[in-house]
């Protein structure tokens, strides 16, 4: 079994152009600038992991972590 | 009006692209991409003499390398010309650099978001279908004329709270500014004048009656020190968004429809997988990404192992980067389900179109729209399919039509 997934917002790096937030709503959120932040602690819920990883390599400032706990 | 000793000399045609490359040739307006591919394979950052000097990126890399480095280039000019004027009319943010850049940024983000988008999409998809209703019983159009050129005048407008029906004096300020204005600098002048002249009117009014639309909203805003902008910064920022807000969509919506009509697969594949949507949008902005933008280089660097001198303007082509084949594979070919696409169509870094969600949910609306009530479509080999020169590339001419071939 592998471990959980974590997903993480690096805040410098972030630009805003909510790819995330498009691809794994349930993962992502926006604030009211527009800038994305993991959703809770960033767990990533069982059948979300492929999001997870789709959001990362779609993101164009490589801000987004996915790490596995 | 114009008198001809502001306008440039034509420029010669091009015969040496890697030393002499010059983004309003006509050979570059028609087909850029396999000029973008001869400069790659020369060298990751090559140079003109042309408009007083000028270098270009050529790899996702150095571009992605340039729009980080805010120190070594400057955003103060925006668009590579003939001439490097004085700078007069600002249009903050996209012509600030740190620390102005910030904050002026963060006052224009929250109108923006998708959320904000949300709001405003029934009132694109009405938009979209009253402009299909004009021309649907004709069998044909110039879809660029007709359909793609009004989508985003009309959706700002609305946003701004500004008349849709002006949306021809916008456009023909537009066209001054982007591109007679690379070779003509009084059409640039006369066209920075009248828009100027333009808000600044609406500012008064809404000075007596404030609204509930954007030009308010800007109005109220405070800085960090609680104080109202100067009305000459929200002028400039109403200027960029006109300026930004309209020709950069219609050309991302027209080259959509432009490469739909001409791919029936693609075309087919979306009508019976409408989910398909958000990865074609991300996938047509990648392969025709409209926009081309500038910096000035302010100190002597070096990008990709290059070295890059003061006193130059750098031609940023996001187009070019996009069609990196080191960063996207199969990068001339259009992947309608392209799942991994770090596309750069909205810029990199601290300048990221601040529009880019309008952008998109006008361009997912414009096409659903026209997929919808036109599901088959193809150019018509009657007209010719003409392009835009410059900064902003997209068709201006795209003739199409309705129905299927016997």
């Amino acid at each position: 079994m592998a471990g959980k997934l974590k997903v993480r917002v690096d805040q410098d790096k972030c630009q805003g152009h909510a790819r995330c937030k498009s691809l794994a709503p349930e993962l992502f959120d926006l604030d009211e600038f527009g800038n994305a932040h993991e959703v809770g602690d960033g767990s990533v819920p069982e059948g979300l992991e492929d999001k997870a990883y789709l959001a990362q390599s779609n993101c164009p400032e490589i801000a987004i972590e996915v790490t596995e706990e | 009006m114009s008198d001809s000793a502001s306008i440039m000399p034509e420029h010669p045609p091009v015969t040496d692209w890697v030393n002499d490359f010059d983004h309003t040739d006509p050979t570059w307006t028609e087909n850029p991409f396999p000029i973008w591919e001869e400069l790659r394979a020369a060298s990751p950052v090559v140079h003109t003499e042309r408009f007083l000097g000028c270098y270009m990126p050529t790899t996702y890399q150095a571009v992605k390398e340039i729009a980080y480095d805010t120190e070594h280039f400057s955003s103060r000019r925006v668009i590579v010309r003939d001439i490097r004027p004085e700078i007069t009319a600002r249009a903050p943010p996209i012509t600030s650099d740190p620390p102005e850049h910030k904050p002026a940024k963060q006052l224009l983000l929250p109108p923006f978001t998708p959320d904000a988008m949300k709001k405003l999409e029934p009132r694109v998809r009405a938009i979209c279908n009253e402009l299909i209703d004009e021309f649907i019983a004709d069998g044909k159009c110039d879809a660029a004329a007709r359909y793609t050129k009004h989508v985003p005048v009309r959706a700002i407008a609305h946003m701004l709270g500004i008349p849709e029906k002006d949306g021809d004096l916008f456009i023909k300020w537009i066209h001054g500014i982007l591109e007679l204005g690379i070779k003509d600098d009084n059409a640039l002048m006369e066209a920075v004048r009248e828009m100027t002249g333009y808000f600044a009117a609406h500012l008064e009014q809404r000075k007596q009656n404030p609204t509930d639309d954007l030009i308010s909203t800007l109005m109220k805003a405070r800085d960090k020190d609680g104080n109202p902008l100067a009305d000459e910064h929200v002028l400039g920022s109403l200027r960029l968004l006109l300026i930004a807000g309209i020709d950069t969509t219609w050309s991302a919506i027209g080259s959509s429809l432009w490469h739909l009509a001409k791919t029936p697969a693609d075309r087919e594949r979306l009508v019976k997988e409408p989910e398909l949507m958000p990865l074609a949008v991300e996938e047509l902005l990648r392969a025709y990404s409209p926009v081309t933008m500038a910096r000035e280089v302010m100190k002597e660097t070096t990008v990709s192992g290059c070295p890059v001198k003061s006193g130059n303007m750098v031609l940023l082509s996001f187009p070019a980067a996009n069609r990196d084949p080191a960063m996207f594979p199969d990068a001339d070919k259009v992947v309608i389900d392209r799942k991994e696409n770090r596309h750069a169509a909205f810029g990199l870094g601290i300048h990221r179109c601040v529009g880019s969600n309008l952008a998109r949910m006008e361009m997912t609306v414009a096409i659903e729209e026209w997929l919808k009530r036109i599901p088959d479509f193809r150019l018509d080999p009657a007209g010719k399919v003409t392009w835009s020169e410059g900064t902003v590339r997209g068709p201006r001419q795209l003739p199409m039509l309705f129905g299927k071939t016997n």
